[in-house]
């Protein structure tokens, strides 16, 4: 509809800004009402988690003992014990996975993305990786019992803990490096060739550089995601009390399985101990987290 | 230093796409060529064929040669990390190095290029900033990152990262595009001096600009729609500009194209 000459018809005595109707107000408050109710909603259970954890297992991260023992020799009833044994299986056998899926994991992204570009076998490599990353974690333990242990024959032990673990985090690093060096803009790619500059040296000397910040934050956040994985560990490896350093050789504790045997011993120890454990997993996971965001600040593209 | 460029025969091809057919024309040593015409007309990837930058874009082809004094890039077995090496570009959007501090910019080539000469690498640096007038400007802050300069700064380090390699020739696809006039005159200023030791091909959009800076004028045009750009005449800016033998040449010249 028209209304041309009606509009200069008419004079010019109606305010050009209307005030808010009440339907507009009503509308208005009741969607703030509704985005800060979903907001709560949302903050409870993660506060509520984060109190009681810490309520309860506040107590083991104020003694030394804590973090200088382990649960050596203590009777289910037994008060103290530290948690190092826990720490150490925790740390090494994440480690030892980060060794093999980083450099594996990132290889494969520089492929799919810099050579591999819709060539046949890049597609099917995303494809794998695409239902690896949806492999549910005790399958992960399923597959390397059936062939570590069952078929080739070794022990249980930490290190096949850290093969599964690798299986977990392969797809997270190749994934994270594929999005990273999609980022990069062609543009940079093609001023290095023009320079005269071969692909090899500038995928290492320009892309990756670019784009290692994202990489290395990817990367630390996939760590901390696979450290409290807990059902390979259930079918890999005994839980011990005591010290052990050899991946290779014997049980090995881990904070996890702590969380899960401790809570089996229903004194006021097994208590502490869970609990602790519980806490202790998640303070070293936050710090893993704080770690993420420094290096990314510190690897990050600057303009000043 | 400086050499002539004899492309022949050249068609250009993106997957099934015909994009430039049958290009034959001479670029002269110490001098400036600017390639003109309508968007889409190929004149670009004439320009990226010339130092093999084209075959970078997954499924182009090319045919026909590109001599660089009668030594063809597309014979088999040249290199063409060799070819951009001797052949240098220059891009429509100043894209430094964003990890690179402007020192490292400029020298990127020679550094890639496993050069380790710390006074070498000195030298170089002032030398090239010099020759893309930006010695005065950055001098001071030669450690900062090249992202923080302004965009005309940023074009002026890309020309002095290209020059750095000491190239035969000097690719330069619409480097003004995205500048404000008084960078593009800093540039076209630039140009008129590096013509003195280099060979310069330059495609734009801005007529002034190419009868500002050219010797010789390459017209580039679309015959049809969906049918692949041609050269349809090459000759002295001036005698393009004033008097062009064709009559499509003195259409899009005079405004009157399309």
């Amino acid at each position: 509809m028209r209304t041309d000459t009606a509009d200069i018809e008419r004079p010019a005595s109606a305010p050009a800004f209307q005030h808010l109707g009440l339907g507009r107000r009503i509308k208005n408050h009741t969607a703030t009402v509704l985005f800060g109710l979903a907001f709560v909603v949302a903050v409870i259970p993660l506060l509520w988690v984060l109190f009681t954890l810490v309520r309860r297992g506040l107590a083991p991260m104020l003694s030394t003992e804590w973090w200088t023992h382990s649960f050596y020799g203590l009777l289910p009833n037994d008060p103290g014990g530290g948690i190092y044994h826990a720490l150490v299986g925790t740390l090494e056998q994440t480690l030892v996975c980060a060794v093999i899926a980083v450099p594996l994991g990132v290889t494969v992204g520089i492929f799919l993305i810099e050579y591999g570009r819709n060539s046949k076998l890049a597609r099917t490599t995303t494809f794998m990786v695409d239902i690896l990353s949806g492999l549910p974690s005790i399958v992960a333990g399923l597959f390397i019992y059936a062939l570590w242990i069952t078929t080739f024959g070794f022990d249980r032990s930490g290190f096949a803990v850290s093969l599964s673990l690798v299986l977990l985090m392969l797809p997270v690093v190749v994934r994270v490096t594929e999005t990273m060096l999609t980022i990069v803009p062609d543009e940079l790619r093609e001023a290095s060739y023009a320079l005269g500059v071969p692909k090899w040296k500038t995928i290492l000397k320009v892309v990756l550089p670019t784009s290692l910040s994202g990489i290395i934050t990817g990367i630390i956040l996939g760590l901390a995601r696979i450290m409290g994985e807990t059902a390979p560990l259930l079918i890999l490896v005994g839980y011990s009390r005591a010290i052990n350093f050899n991946l290779f050789d014997g049980p090995m504790a881990s904070l996890p399985l702590t969380v899960y045997t401790a809570r089996k011993t229903s004194t006021e120890a097994g208590e502490y101990r869970m609990w602790g454990a519980a806490l202790t997993l998640v303070l070293l996971i936050m710090l893993i987290n704080l770690l993420a965001t420094l290096l990314s600040k510190l690897f990050s593209v600057k303009t000043r | 230093m400086a050499k002539r460029l004899d492309i022949k025969d050249l068609n250009l091809y993106y997957n099934k796409f015909h994009a430039v057919r049958d290009v034959t024309l001479q670029v002269h040593a110490r001098s400036v060529t600017a390639f003109i015409g309508p968007s889409g007309c190929g004149k670009s990837t004439v320009l990226r064929a010339l130092n093999r930058m084209h075959e970078v874009v997954p499924g182009s082809r090319v045919e026909g040669s590109v001599l660089l004094d009668g030594e063809n890039v597309y014979a088999p077995g040249v290199d063409p990390v060799q070819v951009r090496r001797t052949i240098g570009m220059v891009f429509q959007r100043a894209n430094p190095f964003p990890t690179m501090s402007i020192r490292d910019n400029v020298v990127a080539g020679l550094k890639l290029a496993g050069v380790k000469d710390k006074k070498r690498l000195e030298e170089v640096t002032e030398r090239s900033l010099r020759g893309a007038n930006l010695w005065e400007e950055v001098k001071d802050r030669l450690n900062k990152p090249g992202g923080g300069l302004s965009g005309g700064q940023q074009q002026r380090l890309c020309i002095a990262r290209a020059i750095a390699v000491q190239p035969d020739v000097l690719l330069m696809d619409e480097p003004c595009s995205a500048l404000d006039p008084i960078s593009t005159l800093a540039i076209e200023d630039l140009i008129a001096e590096l013509k003195k030791d280099y060979t310069i091909v330059i495609v734009t959009h801005n007529m002034q600009q190419a009868a500002r800076v050219s010797d010789q004028t390459a017209f580039f045009n679309l015959p049809a729609v969906g049918e692949p750009g041609q050269l349809v005449e090459i000759g002295e800016t001036g005698k393009i500009f004033s008097n062009p033998s064709q009559k499509a040449t003195e259409d899009y010249i005079s405004g009157r194209f399309g």
